[in-house]
């Protein structure tokens, strides 16, 4: 049966929110936390030890937990919490850019390449297989052709490293060293009072006509629509598929999780897929199509 | 340090070189490369002839390969790294590390230079790739500031080229799905951001309307200018308010920078723009040159001429530069 797991928290939520979601999450039926933050230095609600403590509480409960990095690596102090991160043994990194992979490297830490690692072809999961791959991520703009020829080309090559796929939550789509949400507010990035706190869904970047684009989110941007790979879930078993992600939002995920949990279990949930914030659902990417296209609703 | 130069044709090629590029980067004419435009590019023949041309005036040619290639592509890929090395290109830039690796293990002589889209921006990332793939060079993505760039080069194991005049790009290359989530392509799948094939303009009673995929990217008002729906720089809502909420039409200019950057180590700057005519390459080549000539004859007095200043405004997108993240102010 396929694994569901949870990504990182992309969002900047208050410290005893973040300790409440997991307290949740504890008891839902997911396989694997990816614990830590991934988009911004400046977020410190908690620290690499708190992060490290609630690995463990989690890991003694009975999931597998991951520590994710940074996906922007841009100063010194963003390398020394990166080291800080892989300077342990008892856990998986999630490796969000090559910096991760050259320390995890180094330490010989086992690693998974996150959703924005470019990993587009079988001789790049080679190249990373021979380093210590455990697990790999699909680039979200890639679709289930590009996966099923992913996974055909690993077996090819004998290389036994299970794949994940991004199947449910606001698309990480770019990174910037600009801080989108604190140029809303006029603050410069160095001193952005911390206003990513105020907005734990983002902040809806809107057309003139009203269509939601994106959602803006402190230096990441994100798909103003949530991807939704329930229905796919069957056929990713059959692909071959190892662990299905869904990425975590403040409230309402519980419902999401046992929906996709009844699912892999080849469950028909009784009711529609549940929408808790106000935003439409797309598929796009999975069909080669443009991401925010909805097909076959 | 080395000026390399655009060149998304032949005519622009030779006039990079004859305007005093050390260095000229050029595409095959297919999705290979980051900078896919219609019109644009070489075929082998033409390649040919632009390195001979390069070569005879003591110019280096660089050959993009920088997209990243999905197994069904993987073969064209693979192939376009053989026709360079068939060429004789003096340097090939790529990002993918399927790729970074098969050109290390089958053409070992041939310097690799790890692409803008490879997203390296820490001396750790640099020293993974020179360690798997033993790049020689790297180009450094437009999101550091100056200090960030100093540290980086100053634990760098290999040579690096920074940005120094052209279009903004606000998110870090190679990590940017923005184009694909609107249209389906994407610099990483197809070498297009913001493709003309999905631009559609038209003129409304509120204005003119430019939209990518339908989506309205900008409405501009009598008498003001309309730019590229690329769609970063449109303008869009955000709680109420109507704004360039990610990046405003300007252009990256680093003139000003050129003494600090020399001091840093910087080996190579950029000039960003195979989709320019051959006049634009020109203008700016030469200023360019004019200003490294003068680092270099009289580092302790190098000051920015206005008449450089003038010919590279008149150059940029809305006649505006910035320094843009070298500058933390801008962030």
């Amino acid at each position: 049966m396929m694994k569901l797991s949870l990504g990182p928290i992309l969002w900047f939520w208050s410290r005893q929110t973040v300790f409440d979601f997991y307290a949740n999450a504890v008891e839902w039926p997911v396989d694997t936390i990816y614990l830590g933050e991934a988009v911004c230095s400046r977020r410190r609600e908690l620290k690499p030890d708190d992060w490290l403590d609630l690995a463990r509480d989690l890991k003694a409960c009975g999931k597998d937990v991951v520590l994710s990095t940074q996906t922007l690596i841009e100063s010194e102090a963003d390398l020394r919490r990166l080291r800080r991160i892989c300077d342990q043994n008892e856990f998986v990194v999630e490796a969000n850019d090559q910096s991760a992979l050259q320390v995890a490297i180094r330490n010989n830490l086992p690693f998974i390449t996150g959703p924005s690692m470019n990993v587009y072809n079988v001789a790049t999961l080679k190249v990373l297989a021979k380093q210590g791959l455990k697990g790999w991520n699909l680039p979200v703009e890639l679709g289930k052709a590009a996966l099923a020829q992913l996974i055909k080309g690993l077996k090819e090559e004998d290389l036994d490293v299970p794949a994940e796929v991004f199947a449910w939550g606001f698309l990480p789509l770019a990174w910037s060293s600009r801080c989108f949400t604190a140029r809303h507010y006029n603050l410069p990035k160095d001193n952005c009072e911390f206003r990513c706190i105020e907005h734990p869904a983002g902040m809806e970047l809107r057309s003139r006509e009203s269509q939601e684009l994106f959602r803006i989110n402190g230096v990441s941007t994100l798909s103003g629509s949530r991807y939704d790979l329930m229905r796919e879930l069957p056929e990713m078993e059959r692909m071959g598929v190892s662990t299905v992600r869904l990425s975590p939002e403040y409230q309402g995920l519980e419902e999401v999780v046992k929906r996709f949990d009844q699912v892999r279990r080849g469950v028909t949930p009784t009711t529609d897929p549940l929408q808790l914030v106000e935003a439409p659902p797309c598929n796009g990417y999975w069909y080669r199509k443009p991401g925010m296209d909805l097909v076959g609703a | 340090m080395e000026l390399v130069c655009p060149a998304g044709s032949l005519p622009a090629l030779k006039i990079a070189v004859d305007n005093g590029a050390n260095a000229v980067y050029f595409g095959f004419r297919d999705s290979t490369n980051a900078r896919q435009f219609a019109g644009l590019n070489f075929n082998d023949k033409r390649a040919a002839e632009g390195i001979e041309y390069a070569h005879l005036r003591g110019a280096r040619v660089f050959c993009a390969i920088n997209t990243y290639p999905q197994p069904d592509g993987w073969e064209q890929w693979k192939g376009a790294v053989d026709r360079a090395a068939s060429l004789g290109v003096d340097a090939i830039i790529l990002a993918d590390m399927g790729l970074l690796d098969y050109a290390a293990n089958k053409y070992p002589d041939i310097p690799r230079h790890l692409s803008v889209q490879g997203s390296a921006t820490s001396h750790e990332a640099l020293s993974f790739y020179k360690d798997n793939f033993d790049i020689r060079r790297a180009v450094l993505p437009r999101v550091l500031s100056l200090d960030q760039v100093g540290s980086v080069a100053k634990h760098s194991p290999v040579e690096l080229e920074v940005f120094a005049f052209g279009s903004l790009c606000i998110m870090a290359e190679g990590r940017c799905y923005l184009s694909s989530y609107l249209t389906d392509e994407s610099p990483n799948t197809r070498g297009a951001c913001s493709p003309a094939k999905a631009v559609r303009w038209q003129e409304t009673p509120q204005g003119l309307e430019s939209r990518l995929n339908n989506v309205l990217i900008d409405r501009y008002g009598h008498g003001e200018s309309a730019g590229y729906p690329t769609l970063c720089k449109g303008r869009f809502e955000v709680e109420g308010s109507v704004y360039h909420a990610i990046e405003e039409p300007v252009s990256l200019n680093t003139l000003d920078l050129v003494p600090e950057l020399q001091e840093l180590g910087i080996s190579a700057v950029k000039i960003e723009g195979r989709q320019r005519s051959p006049a634009y390459i020109a203008d700016v080549a030469r200023t360019w040159r004019h200003a490294l000539d003068n680092l270099e004859s009289r580092p302790e007095e190098f000051t920015v001429e206005p008449q450089w200043r003038s010919t590279l405004a008149s150059l940029s997108e809305g006649g505006l530069t910035t320094l843009g993240a070298y500058h933390r102010k801008w962030k």
